[in-house]
């Protein structure tokens, strides 16, 4: 049985994690607002599947034979944006343009706009169908190319989520991976008071995907568990990953009045970066 | 008209390798040639029009011409909004085929009528809206989907509807004048222009001489082809299959506002009012219960003329 309060994760960021963060905070700060939370929980995530797990060429972004990955949860773009800057996608000045007129990142990472994003989302509960499109067509090409789509624990309340669910698990799509980042807060409360999913796990397994669960801050874990994807020879596969909105900085960790933040004072961005300094292995 | 238009998506696949079909739930047997021929290009996916909408622009993101089709019903409102940022934001050829468009579905209540489609895909930015008069007119506009750049709602009649249009090119985005006649304008999208024809016989009788412009092409809208004839004539009239809210009528109205002509227009919109249809019954008796017939047309068109604003 699942715990029914905020979760604890004492995992340790290592100076990676630390400067990725780091560089969210300052993207944040620059533009003035920014969903801190909810980035801050996929830091991981996306460190690991741009160091370790997928094949991509950041001078040639549509390189045909790349993996695809979609962030569904499109208000956590700043962990993508983060990962895609230090990856060499377009140069780190973008982020200090952070929701500004002349920059090309947005609150919501847009398609066409952002090098390395393949989707346009933010409205949730559509990156997955999209991405179950395109698992098709690699299929259909006979690619050897895979599909990874992040989604989040609010993101499923949408009905669209399940639709996709059905699809994939009807299609037998063993070349689609689903990162979901179950943080257990949304905007409003905790997920067991909003909309309780649990058993989260066994609903993905019960619409046909392979499902483990892993410390999503975790890197070790993470990347074991990415290695043993498809974790079904004939099934789409879900990595459940158990996260912490706010991740590595005290204050903000499981608070809600930091799931979107406008106007961060100086002190307030020196309490940030203060605290990041605090808490890393 | 619907069998003619999957038959073109049938044949057209045959010949151009980027072409799927996705379906949502559609009758047994449905492109069963396709289906047999290029199984790896045919989905049937299921009563799930939001995953059918994203999976298409999913595809579509890979360079694949995808023919979506469900009740009109529910391939606009169901999904408006994996139409509208999965396929319009992305700007991705996706074909939604919308059988039903207007009250075929009459039987079936207003569940299944189709009276805002247009208005609501006409908000969308890149999405073009198609529809035909007739079988003749689908085969010829259909080859010319494949290419068109970004989204397209093409909106489906009831089938076996008579072949009023004639056998010249089509092209995307273009009028088709039908008649010439200087004391009235008579626009249309779809199978209205029956109705339109037979009207402006009738008006012929009275002595009244009204020029049809049928528009399959409801968005992006011929607007220069509008000015022209709207300016050499005293009375505009549309007609639709649609409520008045947002439709062609709406299109028309703000081209014509706009015109800015030196001498006022006599303008009235024909269609169904801002109501969900009350009756079951057809096609035809629904459209009479709204006054969507021939007879209306005339009797609108002599009075604006009489200068009977309130008709």
């Amino acid at each position: 049985m699942a715990t029914k309060t905020a979760p604890i994760n004492t995992t340790l960021l290592d100076e990676r994690s630390r400067r990725l963060r780091e560089t969210i905070v300052k993207a944040i700060k620059a533009g003035n607002r920014g969903h801190v939370g909810s980035s801050f929980s996929l830091v991981e995530i996306f460190r690991v599947l741009y160091d370790d797990v997928l094949r991509y060429d950041p001078k040639n972004p549509l390189w045909p034979g790349r993996d695809r990955c979609i962030l569904s949860k499109g208000h956590g773009c700043l962990a993508l944006y983060a990962v895609l800057a230090d990856k060499g996608f377009f140069p780190e000045t973008e982020l200090w343009k952070f929701c500004k007129p002349d920059g090309i990142l947005g609150g919501h990472p847009e398609y066409g706009k952002v090098p390395g994003v393949e989707a346009s989302t933010g409205s949730l509960g559509h990156g997955l169908s999209i991405g179950v499109g395109m698992a098709i067509n690699a299929r259909f090409e006979k690619s050897p190319h895979r599909v990874f789509v992040v989604i989040s624990d609010g993101e499923s309340n949408e009905g669209s989520v399940w639709e996709a669910a059905l699809c994939a698990g009807k299609h037998r799509l063993n070349n689609m991976v689903v990162l979901l980042d179950y943080n257990k807060q949304q905007s409003y409360g905790t997920t067991y008071e909003v909309l309780d999913l649990d058993p989260l796990a066994d609903k993905w397994r019960a619409f046909g995907f392979a499902a483990e669960e892993v410390d999503g801050h975790n890197v070790g874990e993470l990347r074991a568990a990415l290695a043993r994807t498809p974790l079904a020879p004939d099934r789409p596969s879900i990595i459940i990953c158990h996260t912490i909105k706010g991740k590595g900085i005290s204050f903000v960790e499981n608070n809600l009045n930091w799931h979107h933040k406008t106007k961060i004072s100086d002190e307030e961005m020196h309490a940030l970066m203060s605290a990041l300094g605090a808490n890393h292995a | 008209m619907r069998k003619t238009c999957l038959d073109c998506v049938y044949e057209i696949a045959k010949t151009d390798p980027r072409v799927f079909f996705v379906g949502s739930d559609l009758g047994i047997g449905t492109l069963k040639e396709f289906k047999a021929e290029m199984p790896d290009r045919y989905f049937m996916e299921g009563v799930s029009e939001a995953n059918l909408i994203g999976m298409s622009a999913g595809l579509a993101l890979e360079g694949k011409v995808v023919y979506a089709n469900t009740i009109a019903t529910f391939i606009t409102r169901r999904c408006f909004e994996q139409v509208c940022l999965d396929l319009c934001l992305h700007n991705v050829k996706v074909r939604l085929i919308g059988n039903g468009g207007g009250v075929v579905y009459a039987p079936l209540g207003p569940t299944h009528l189709a009276t805002e489609d247009i208005a609501i895909m006409r908000a969308l930015p890149r999405m073009t809206i198609l529809a035909p008069a007739d079988a003749t007119e689908m085969r010829r506009m259909m080859p010319l989907t494949v290419d068109h750049p970004g989204p397209i709602y093409i909106r489906l009649a009831k089938g076996g509807d008579p072949i009023v249009t004639r056998d010249e090119p089509f092209t995307i985005g273009k009028i088709f004048p039908m008649r010439e006649g200087r004391d009235a304008v008579i626009i249309t999208t779809g199978v209205m222009l029956q109705r339109a024809l037979i009207a402006a016989e009738m008006l012929h009788a009275n002595g009244i001489e009204a020029s049809i412009l049928h528009c399959p092409t409801v968005k992006p809208l011929d607007e220069n082809v509008i000015r022209d004839y709207a300016g050499q004539a005293p009375v505009i009239v549309t007609v639709e299959e649609h409520t008045t809210v947002g439709g062609l009528g709406s299109a028309v109205a703000e081209v014509i506002a706009e015109a800015c002509f030196p001498a006022p227009k006599r303008f009235r919109r024909i269609g169904i009012p801002d109501v969900f249809p009350d009756q079951y019954g057809s096609q035809d008796t629904l459209l009479a219960r709204y006054d969507i017939t021939a007879e209306k047309i005339c009797s609108t068109i002599e009075a604006l003329q009489n200068g009977n604003r309130y008709h």
